[in-house]
């Protein structure tokens, strides 16, 4: 992938789900990484088992605008179930990635057949094992790392131990865990496919 | 530097523009003189605030401001969570009428009682909006004249009761709401020195009569305030941490009509086959009766001694009660 | 030293950097993370301010007109509703000439009832009597509440600082926290000059007639407008400590030799100057005007820097209902009085929080150079954001 320009990342899942932390956490890796970054959510109404979708720009040069991603690199869609029932993969690039939170990669693929490159992490499974809970946000940021390399796995870890320490240290190991599997499941993946 | 005139040191002198008989005037004068210029007043908007600053004349010689009509009790909250930052221990005064009281204001003074700030706030009930011309408030008695709630073919005065409000404010837990008039200042001097000598919120109803809303003589405001007291339509009792703790008993009980015909406000009541009028007076004496026993003003039995004889102003003509209500109230 | 952090945490850096003693607010979205920060920050001993949790926004902004009358410096923020709701309070901390400060997190009115941004709450306040500047980014936010109370305290005046609710308030951005000592030299302390003081007793708001009132108001008017300069020098005082700038009044954006201008407020003008930038690749000579300060209105600054254009876009997030938009009209009115007749196209968008994509800003440019009269005042409207991906359909047709 191009270093050199922006990259947009959409992240899309469930009121619940962390998607809007997930957001946070990236641009804070990538700030970390001394890349310009913003992260915001999309706006509604906190409900828990909503759609939510959340944003993040990273740049090496300053990010001027506020809008919306509407033609992303990435989507993280970290619930399964919104690829069909949202537009998840509107306006995605091409040669965009797509990280899915899924046990199937075939159908998925098959039924979205794009330009665009498919990973698919267990998140769910990963999570839960890891964190005793679904929380697939931190393991999908790993992948996202993997596949990219848009930020460092170091730089992630840093910002999960800075941002969530308040939770204490057991949460924040087992996030970094999560993070770690979520990176080497995504980067075995790149391997088999290339 | 201090500026102040060492000569007046009234904190409301003289030279304002109250009407003749202006009970409100004269309780601001005695709870403002007693509390003294070492303090903070803020004013809600309302008589006392246009009667005493006009076109850059002030008749305050203490620090007085006034914003707007209901946040009297916010900007007080302001000004001692300040004074509180810069160390300072100026006793903060607010001074409003009814409507910045029991209405427009209360949620104000809720919030400020609430949140514990060390503030008297003292309500000058005149019991209507003089102000823009007597209207009807909340504190407004049963059956009362205004040009809000006027007598006509199908209505004689105000539908509503006047709002209790001294049980609302007590209803906060805080440590000291009172009532008191201008008839007896040794009364409302004990109010407001003990007021004073506690810390947090505080508040003190201060019934004033309104030559001009009440429609009486200008000479009656003293008198008409006592009868208030003595007809049981205005208890003077105290109030701690939502107890009442002490009440003004009444050696005897005068009829409501006693205090009804010295104001034009109640004339409508009165007049031959007014049928309605008299309901309307039974209902007021039913009134004035309900609080009579519910403070057990009459219930207790008086001890004359020499030296409440000689405070008979603080003790009324009954003498103060503070246990024998409590338990009064709690039956 | 530079971080990434959500805009409110940001602003809450920067109050505390401001040392107010006192803190009133009221909860109301999307100002609420703003207050949260700071009250954690009292909580933790981080900020010693006392934190007043009113049980309203009017007794909030109440709180600072007392505290800032008692000799403290002071802060509030809100939105919308709450700032509505202090509308009354807000006018009478200007008449009475109170260097009060506070946030503005932009959300649009009901009915309905939406919660996410547009300028119509602050647009609402815009005769109160308060110096109002609109940020385009977290890391001006910061600067400009530093220089808000250095404004406030000079002229005596209040100032509301407006920034983009859930756009900025809510973004991640990086931002450059200055120094305590640093701000603690551009800010030093202050105590208002007419503070209620037993030892000075003074009056305050007091009754007048209409004998002497006029003059006070009028006096309102005439201080505010030299407060232009003011506003202008703390901007570049600003600048020469911090090495960071904003134009004071006004920011230009490849003006130089620009004939058609986008005019417009806040965090919308990042993606104008993106746009700028691109139909200057394109061989269009464009640029970008973003008005920074509101009130006092800078016609003069606006003058001089649009007086070469041959067509003004002005782009708003609110409007006068049954007259259309304010800025447009204001700036109108300005190129009038100085004899200039400049075509200003007025496009009324965003409001309750829709996004104004990159396209829909290309296609208001494209119907504004092929519109022959200027466009008076014109909706974005629903149908001209589906068709917003093609470009084939002129912004507001059929309104």
């Amino acid at each position: 992938m191009n270093n050199n320009s922006q990259h947009e990342i959409r992240f899309h899942g469930r009121g619940g789900q962390g998607a809007v932390s997930a957001a946070a956490l990236l641009s804070l890796a990538a700030f970390e990484d001394g890349f310009n970054a913003q992260a915001f959510p999309k706006f509604g109404s906190e409900r828990r088992g909503a759609p939510v979708e959340a944003y993040v720009r990273i740049s090496s040069s300053p990010i001027r605008s506020h809008n919306q991603i509407y033609n992303p690199d990435v989507v993280i869609i970290q619930d399964s179930t919104l690829v069909h029932s949202e537009p998840v993969l509107e306006g995605l690039k091409d040669d965009g990635l797509v990280i899915l939170n899924s046990d199937h990669l075939a159908e998925q693929r098959n039924n979205y057949s794009s330009g665009a490159l498919w990973i698919t992490v267990n998140a769910n499974q990963i999570s839960e094992e890891l964190l005793g809970r679904p929380l697939p946000n931190t393991v999908l940021l790993g992948a996202l790392a993997a596949s990219t390399g848009w930020v460092s796995l170091a730089a992630l870890e840093k910002a999960i131990s800075h941002h969530l320490v308040k939770k204490g240290e057991t949460i924040v190991t087992a996030n970094i865990n999560a993070l770690r599997e979520g990176y080497r499941i995504a980067e075995q993946q790149e391997e088999a496919i290339s | 530097m201090d500026t102040r005139d060492q000569f007046r040191t009234n904190v409301l002198t003289s030279g304002h523009r109250a009407c003749a008989g202006c009970g409100e005037a004269m309780a601001a004068r005695m709870v403002t003189d007693l509390i003294g210029p070492d303090a903070i007043y803020i004013n809600a908007t309302g008589c006392l605030q246009v009667f005493t600053t006009h076109n850059q004349q002030s008749a305050w010689q203490a620090p007085w401001m006034h914003s707007v009509f209901a946040n009297s009790a916010a900007v007080a909250s302001g000004v001692e969570a300040a004074l509180r930052a810069r160390g300072r221990s100026t006793p903060v005064v607010v001074q409003a009428g009814d409507g910045g009281t029991f209405d427009i204001g209360l949620q104000c003074l809720s919030g400020m009682i609430e949140r514990g700030h060390d503030v008297l706030f003292v309500c000058y009930d005149n019991e209507a909006y003089m102000n823009t011309g007597v209207q009807r408030s909340s504190s407004t008695p049963h059956a009362v004249r205004t040009t809000t709630s006027p007598p006509g073919r199908l209505s004689e005065g105000k539908h509503h009761l006047k709002k209790d409000v001294i049980s609302i404010i007590a209803a906060h837990h805080m440590p000291y709401a009172a009532t008191a008039t201008v008839a007896y200042f040794p009364d409302l001097k004990a109010k407001v020195e003990k007021a004073m000598s506690l810390k947090g919120p505080r508040f003190l109803q201060v019934l004033s009569p309104c030559p001009l809303g009440w429609d009486h003589d200008a000479a009656l405001t003293v008198q008409i305030s006592r009868l208030a007291v003595e007809t049981g339509l205005f208890p003077l009792i105290e109030m701690e941490y939502g107890d009442v703790t002490g009440v003004m008993r009444l050696a005897r009980q005068r009829p409501i009509e006693d205090y009804l015909h010295l104001q034009g406000r109640f004339k409508h009541l009165f007049g031959h086959q007014n049928d309605n009028g008299n309901v309307e007076i039974r209902h007021l004496q039913a009134l004035a009766d309900a609080r009579i026993q519910r403070y057990g003003l009459l219930d207790a039995e008086t001890e004359w001694t020499t030296a409440s004889a000689a405070q008979t102003e603080r003790h009324g003509r009954g003498g103060y009660s503070i246990s024998a209500v409590k338990q009064e109230v709690s039956s | 030293m530079k971080m990434l952090l959500e805009g409110s945490h940001a602003v809450a850096e920067a109050v505390r950097l401001c040392h107010p003693q006192v803190i009133a607010a009221y909860p109301i979205t999307p100002q609420t993370h703003i207050i949260e920060h700071l009250a954690q920050m009292v909580a933790n001993g981080e900020l010693s301010s006392e934190f007043i949790s009113a049980e309203s926004e009017y007794a909030a902004a109440s709180v600072v007109l007392g505290a800032v009358a008692t000799g403290t410096r002071a802060f509030t923020a809100s939105a919308s509703q709450g700032l509505l709701l202090m509308t009354e309070v807000l006018f009478n901390i200007a008449g009475l000439r109170l260097p009060v400060v506070m946030v503005c997190a932009n959300r649009a009115v009901g009915a309905p009832i939406n919660i996410f941004c547009d300028h119509q709450d602050s647009m609402a306040l815009r005769d109160a009597g308060w110096i109002q500047l609109y940020v385009s980014s977290n890391q001006e936010a910061v600067d400009s509440i530093i220089q808000a109370y250095r404004i406030a305290e000079a002229c005596e005046l209040p100032v509301m600082i407006c920034m983009d609710g859930f756009f900025l308030t809510h973004a991640f951005e990086p931002v450059d926290i200055p120094e305590q000592t640093a701000v603690d030299t551009f800010l030093p302390p202050y105590q208002f000059s007419r503070m209620l003081d037993p030892k000075k007793p003074m009056t305050l708001g007091g009754g007048s007639e209409p004998d002497n009132y006029l003059e006070y108001r009028a006096a309102l008017h005439n201080d505010m407008e030299k407060t232009l300069d003011r506003i202008q020098r703390v901007g570049s005082d600003f600048s020469q400590q911090f090495g960071r700038g904003y134009g004071g009044l006004v920011e230009g954006y490849r003006l130089e030799d620009a004939e058609i201008v986008f005019v417009g407020l806040g965090s919308l003008i990042g993606a104008v100057q993106d746009l700028i930038d691109q139909l200057r690749e394109q061989g269009q000579l464009v640029g970008a005007l973003r008005l920074r300060c509101f009130r006092p209105f800078p016609a003069a600054a606006l003058v001089r820097s649009l007086s070469s254009a041959k067509r003004i876009i002005v782009m708003e997030k609110a409007f006068s209902a049954g007259a259309g938009g304010i800025v447009a009209t204001e700036l109108r009115a300005a190129l009038y009085q100085a004899g200039l007749s400049i075509p200003v196209d007025n496009f009324i968008g965003g409001l309750g929080g829709r996004d104004i994509t990159p396209s829909i800003l290309e296609q208001i440019f494209h119907t504004s150079v092929s519109s022959d009269a200027a466009i008076d005042c014109r909706f974005i409207n629903k149908d001209d954001m589906s068709h917003a991906e093609g470009n084939a359909t002129t912004p507001g047709e059929g309104d």
